[in-house]
């Protein structure tokens, strides 16, 4: 692969998203790329993929050549983020030979293709599983098994494993050490977290979101070079962990209680629990994938009825709205307990990011001149001040995060509960949260955070449910 | 999708064909004669098909429903002609609008049935795999529309999510109708996300490329196919034969 003073400009708009880059990578080397958000890590990959679009999707300049040619579709193969939306068809198998099909692999030869891909990957389910109840992780593993059976010369994966909890990310990085060390490919990948590959790969590059490359060389060269100065551009440097919040431990109340509790949306999904969320106090709940803890996190906020037990506001908390959350009106909720959901793509209401965090102030009926105050404070706290007229659905992962956030905080709740509030976070974002979380600690909010994260329940959490 | 009976071995073409040709001829006129010859013959052929009784019961619960409430709301408001047995405000029951109600009770069970056991035991990639390899529609809008239809199940959770969504943002008190319209915008820009994002990776693993698209499963039409086919259009012809030669053919058109 190879690129001079490459350049890509989405169509629509003014700023390139790649300028002047040159980079050559032969075959057979293993590369991560890094850069903070903006670089333009993935669209480089996606050109490299040749997924970019042709003239309407943007604007090129310099040449860009894989394999010696322009890139097209297929060639490369690539292994995006997000899971649910990379699997095509309803059962394993097909899945895994679409591309095959595409490229025009006779037929004899696309099956034992797809029984080879998915061994390699090691998802030992039969052909005709079907591809809806598999487990990020697996899916992930799926995608990378649909495009090894394709037999491509070069692997492109952008942060592939960002959203999944430990074992998958184990999982998909050792299926991809086994394919590598198997075939020779390629390697570039995309990724926050340095160290799930830093064993994996020989070359460490680093763009700047300025266009071109900062640093290139050898992992413990750019690392023990920029290791710091990446750190604070919000990569994960082994050796450079976000620093942790002091916390003061005042006094606390019982502000939400609930035993014997079954939650659930139809089935009990578990039950017999007893939870207790205290003021001031970080109730952290874990366990695997699947397990119930967003219905337990939404149980708790108000938002499901329980399927056993009662979720019971202590009278400080509901102050005239009623013990049962589950009964309290929308807009009483807004003052008592916050909830940020997993995807913020579901929260979202408004047109820019200004209007979205008046809403909830809005319904309060604040004065005007009160919501602005509130409204300006949170931007500016959450460097989202430049971002105040944007649509929050064009922003990046860890700015929508901060916006999800800034809403819920924007009435003040005295409970604020997280869904994998770090998920796929930058390490820059992860500790503005974690500060934040500890701030309004320290002023007696009471958090819960249903996370994979260790280094967020270290960090913050009081208190941790472990479920199973 | 797979199962004991015939049916589920037969070309979803074959099957999508042989309810499109009964249908057809049912549709065109609205006699009690034509409905019940079909309705007969298809109570005869069903259970060589080999669906799961409690299957078949489960799935067709809809139909069984649905034909005798459009039936008694026929019945009351339907056209009147001869006697009238009882009058309430704008219901009149006469032997017209009964005639009536009966022809499309049976009309309703007759096309609704063998569509529902047809249909259901369609598995949409052999359905995709047929559209393409047999009838040579262009593979890129079968596939797109296959791929599409996996979204679907994604919808009903995104749109449970953004219901409570909202309830957390404070917005979901007033305006029902307002905030149901509000909440399926927000739908509509979710899926169309996903289906950007669902394009790129199909089109990474060399969906629309230049090359020619070869088949991992091989869609296959056999004589059962035709034999299929042939049931479909027999019932519809028989039934039509029937009703035109008791001079009961009542056309809807004209």
């Amino acid at each position: 692969m190879s690129a001079s003073d490459w350049g890509w400009r989405h169509g629509g708009r003014t700023a390139w998203a790649v300028r002047g880059l040159n980079l050559a990578i032969v075959a057979g080397e293993r590369v991560l790329l890094l850069g903070e958000s903006g670089a333009g890590k993935s669209t480089l990959l996606q050109a490299m993929a040749g997924v970019l679009g042709d003239d309407d999707g943007g604007e090129a300049e310099g040449r860009l050549l894989v394999g010696g040619g322009i890139p097209t579709p297929g060639r490369a193969g690539l292994v995006l983020q997000d899971p649910d939306s990379q699997v095509i068809l309803a059962r394993v198998g097909d899945d895994v030979a679409f591309g095959c099909e595409n490229l025009g692999v006779p037929r004899e030869q696309i099956w034992p293709r797809v029984t080879a891909a998915l061994d390699a990957v090691r998802l030992g389910l039969p052909l005709d599983h079907p591809t809806s109840v598999l487990s990020g992780g697996q899916k992930q593993r799926l995608a990378l098994a649909g495009v090894i059976a394709m037999q491509p010369g070069l692997l492109l994966l952008d942060e592939p494993t960002a959203n999944l909890d430990a074992e998958g990310v184990r999982d998909v990085r050792d299926s991809v050490v086994r394919v590598l060390d198997t075939t020779g490919a390629t390697f570039i990948v995309v990724e926050h977290r340095v160290a799930v590959w830093l064993d994996v790969v020989d070359r460490v590059v680093v763009l700047s979101p300025g266009g071109g490359v900062v640093a290139d060389g050898t992992p413990a060269a750019v690392l023990s070079e920029r290791g710091a100065e990446l750190a604070a551009r919000g990569v994960w440097v082994p050796g450079f962990p976000p620093a942790w919040p002091s916390r003061i431990r005042a006094a606390s109340e019982r502000l939400l209680s609930s035993t014997e509790l079954a939650v659930g949306r139809k089935t009990v999904v578990q039950e017999h629990l007893s939870v207790r969320v205290e003021s001031g106090r970080a109730l952290a709940v874990t366990g695997p994938n699947g397990v119930g803890k967003s219905t337990l996190g939404l149980t708790l906020a108000g938002l499901l009825p329980t399927l056993g037990g009662e979720v019971v506001a202590a009278e400080s908390l509901d102050s005239g709205a009623g013990r049962a959350p589950i009964r309290w009106k929308s807009r009483e909720l807004l003052t008592r307990i916050g909830t940020v959901f997993q995807d913020p793509e579901h929260q979202f209401l408004a047109a820019t990011v200004r209007a979205e965090l008046e809403i909830g102030p809005r319904a309060l009926g604040l004065p005007d001149a009160e919501i602005t105050e509130r409204v300006d404070a949170l931007l500016e706290r959450l460097r989202l001040t430049h971002l105040a007229l944007a649509n929050p659905f064009t922003l990046s992962g860890g700015e929508k995060r901060r916006v999800s956030v800034a809403t819920a905080l924007a009435t003040r709740p005295r409970v604020l509960v997280l869904d994998e509030p770090t998920f796929g976070q930058d390490s820059r974002t992860w500790s503005e949260l974690v500060a934040m979380l500890a701030e309004l600690l320290d002023a007696g909010t009471a958090v819960v955070a249903m996370t994979h994260d260790d280094d967020f329940v270290r960090a913050l959490a009081d208190e941790t449910l472990v479920l199973s | 999708m797979s199962g004991p009976g015939v049916v589920y071995r037969v070309n979803p073409v074959a099957k999508l064909a042989a309810a499109l040709l009964l249908s057809a001829c049912l549709v065109l006129t609205v006699d009690w004669v034509s409905s019940a010859v079909a309705l007969t013959l298809e109570i005869a052929v069903l259970p060589l098909a080999g669906l799961p009784a409690r299957t078949f019961w489960l799935r067709t619960a809809a139909v069984w429903i649905a034909a005798p409430l459009t039936a008694v709301t026929i019945a009351l408001y339907g056209q009147p002609s001869g006697r009238v047995y009882a009058e309430f405000l704008f219901a009149r029951v006469s032997d017209g609008s009964i005639e009536l109600a009966i022809a499309t009770l049976l009309r309703v069970l007759a096309i609704g049935l063998p569509a529902v056991v047809l249909f259901v035991t369609i598995d949409p990639t052999d359905l995709a795999d047929g559209l393409s390899q047999l009838l040579h529609l262009p593979s890129r809008f079968v596939l797109g529309a296959l791929a599409a239809l996996r979204l679907v199940g994604l919808f009903a959770d995104d749109w449970r999510s953004l219901a409570l969504a909202r309830r957390a943002r404070g917005v979901a008190d007033s305006g029902r109708i307002r905030r149901l319209a509000g909440q399926a915008f927000a739908l509509l820009v979710l899926s169309l996300r996903r289906g950007n994002k669902l394009a790129t990776a199909m089109e990474a693993r060399g969906f629309g490329s230049s090359a020619h698209r070869t088949w991992a499963r091989q869609s296959r039409w056999r004589g059962r196919d035709w034999v299929m086919v042939v049931i479909g259009a027999a019932i519809g012809a028989v039934a039509v034969a029937a009703s035109v030669s008791t001079g009961q053919w009542n056309s809807i058109v004209g």
